[in-house]
């Protein structure tokens, strides 16, 4: 099995995000970076599971610059055989997914694997829109995925409730939380990670039709209003008055 | 030309949850001085109330028919709609299939997207200004969109929906399909419940109730004024609760218009998914949780108490 595995560099979940040049630029500094969640813990995670059921290869790929090594080299430790890192920084989820799919058109991966989502820009698109550009079929938020004969079985979330799918490859999946456990790499994947291939690729031109303005911090609450636990009578009373909620 | 909104079914009927998006799109249909459509995909016997929620009118393909979810199918009914009637916009629900759809589509038509939008757009010529919410509700994002055609996913509860229209004509479309490149074996919904994404109450419970078994509070104080019950991901990672209830950062990002959270910290993960909530109640019987901060009303007091106290007082409201 040819497997293909998109992973993506976000700040780390506690960082404290602020912008820069007149809130047009978000603030790297003193951020640290990790491995999309839903990449590393869930997609990249069953991919290695899956070869190492039925043999095949793992590649991972990446758009973004030099420094991104970081998060590709800890993918190849955590089991990964060989990476991609398409030389860019890209400009929108469009940007991301056409140099994914120029990569991987004529390489024939029976499955492409994405995160559900990044966690800073929280967009989902990336996946649908690989699959759109390759003519693949998409299956989003997968829990669940297990070879069954030449096809596969996916459990994916859907509103309020989940929906078994028979399909068979070559497909995009996107990810979600139980599609596989975390692993750690260990030592001896942390040597090996260095002798594995990585390919720098340049990238295509991508025509861009969204651009970020500017961006804005949340207005902070007016401050808690505290309410005596034993009148919940009034807490009522204000979520009803005041909040207007209930 | 008009805005396009794509209504997702559910049980042969137009979800509640896409009355938002269709009023959304008649208001900016208004802005852009163009019609809003409604685009309805295979058996819906309420297709015509799309007209009171603010369609002028609505395109119902392959009507009766069932057709599987999937995005090669649903992207080329949406495309060709939109090709024929001239869509300037499409919009979407930032829902489970609405999400990958909308970028599946965007695609097909060289469509610049923004996902999750929440406020309404300005309109600047051909250029669309919308908002989003970015590093899981830490800040915000205002995009510009200068495609020809623009797509957008609308999150949940960013307008009322607002039922007050006629109802619309609806015009029959056929569209031949290929076969589906995936069959749906089964489908698993929990019924009788709003689905947390799409609630506009939720109630929400962490480790500090100390154990399962003592969920039936939690479930009470939800009964009581119709809400989702969620919880924090301890709590469904040690299988008190199930998985699709874990809210957060890596679980389902909500914003309801009401937040209870109940013996739940408010860790930096956990506000992160919830911190869009109009308004949060928290009760914490530690005066440092980090929580009371995000909080609009505080209850410094034992859970134990103070939750079937809350309930008591709902109840007295209700009747
Ligand atoms: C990468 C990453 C991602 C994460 N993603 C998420 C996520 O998506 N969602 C999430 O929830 N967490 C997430 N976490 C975990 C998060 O950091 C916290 O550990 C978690 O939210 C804590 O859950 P809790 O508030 O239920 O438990 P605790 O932190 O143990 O808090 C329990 C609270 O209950 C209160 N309490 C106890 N007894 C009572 C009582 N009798 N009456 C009233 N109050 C009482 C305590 O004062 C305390 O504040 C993530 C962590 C990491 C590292």
């Amino acid at each position: 099995m040819k497997l293909l595995v998109c992973i993506s560099k976000t700040p780390d979940t506690t960082a404290k995000i602020s912008f820069v040049e007149n809130n047009t630029a978000f603030n790297t500094d003193g951020v640290q970076y990790i491995m999309n969640p839903y990449d590393e813990w869930y997609a990249l995670v069953r991919a290695i599971e899956l070869k190492e059921a039925a043999g095949g290869t793992v590649t991972v790929i990446n758009v973004g610059p030099a420094s991104n090594d970081i998060v590709i080299r800890k993918a190849l430790a955590i089991g990964a055989d060989d990476a991609v890192r398409i030389d860019t920084d890209p400009t929108s989820s469009m940007d991301t997914a056409s140099q994914i799919a120029n990569y991987a058109k004529d390489q024939n991966f029976d499955i492409i694997f994405t995160g559900k989502e990044t966690i800073d820009y929280n967009g989902a698109e990336v996946a649908g829109m690989i699959a759109a550009m390759l003519d693949l079929p998409f299956v989003s938020f997968a829990s669940k995925l297990d070879q069954d004969g030449d096809s596969f079985k996916v459990t994916r979330d859907i509103e309020g409730g989940i929906e078994e799918i028979g399909i068979q490859g070559p497909f995009v999946v996107s990810a979600a939380k139980g599609l596989a456990e975390q692993r750690i790499p260990n030592m001896r994947g942390i040597m090996m990670a260095k002798r594995k291939p990585m390919n720098i690729i340049p990238p295509v031109t991508v025509e861009n039709h969204v651009t970020v303005d500017d961006y804005t911090l949340p207005v902070e609450k007016a401050g808690v209003k505290m309410i005596d636990p034993e009148n919940m009578d009034e807490l009522v009373r204000l979520l009803k008055e005041e909040a207007k909620v209930i | 030309m008009s805005v396009l909104v794509f209504a997702e079914t559910q049980n042969n009927k137009i979800k509640k949850s896409s009355f938002e998006p269709i009023g959304y799109g008649r208001k900016l249909a208004d802005l852009m001085g163009v019609e809003c459509q409604a685009i309805i995909v295979g058996t819906a016997e309420n297709a015509s109330d799309a007209g009171l929620y603010g369609a002028q009118s609505v395109i119902h393909v392959n009507h009766g028919a069932s057709v599987n979810f999937d995005c090669i199918n649903y992207s080329k009914i949406i495309c060709s709609v939109a090709k024929e009637k001239g869509a300037k916009v499409i919009v979407f629900s930032h829902s489970s299939s609405g999400k990958g759809l909308a970028a599946y589509v965007a695609t097909k038509l060289s469509a610049g997207i923004v996902s999750g939008v929440n406020s309404l757009p300005t309109v600047e010529g051909q250029v669309l200004k919308v908002s989003k919410s970015v590093f899981s509700g830490k800040a915000s994002a205002n995009f510009s969109i200068d495609s020809e055609i623009k797509v957008i996913t609308l999150a949940g509860n960013t307008i009322k929906p607002d039922s007050g229209g006629t109802p619309a004509t609806i015009e029959q479309m056929e569209i031949v399909l290929d076969a589906p490149k995936m069959n749906v074996l089964s489908t698993k919904r929990q019924e009788g419940t709003v689905p947390l994404p799409e609630a506009e109450l939720v109630v929400s419970a962490g480790r500090g109730m100390k154990d399962p078994a003592n969920w039936n509070i939690i479930e009470d104080l939800a009964k009581t004024i119709g809400a989702t019950t969620a919880c924090s991901r301890p709590v469904a990672d040690t299988g008190w609760r199930p998985h699709h209830e874990h809210v957060g950062q890596t679980g389902v990002a909500i914003r309801p218009n009401l937040y209870i959270a109940i013996g739940i910290s408010g860790a930096i993960q956990h506000l992160a998914g919830v911190n869009n909530s109009k308004t949060i109640v928290v009760i914490n019987k530690d005066p440092e949780a980090p929580f009371f901060k995000a909080a609009d009303y505080g209850v410094l007091g034992d859970l134990f108490d103070v939750v079937p106290r809350l309930t008591e007082a709902l109840k007295k409201l209700e009747s």
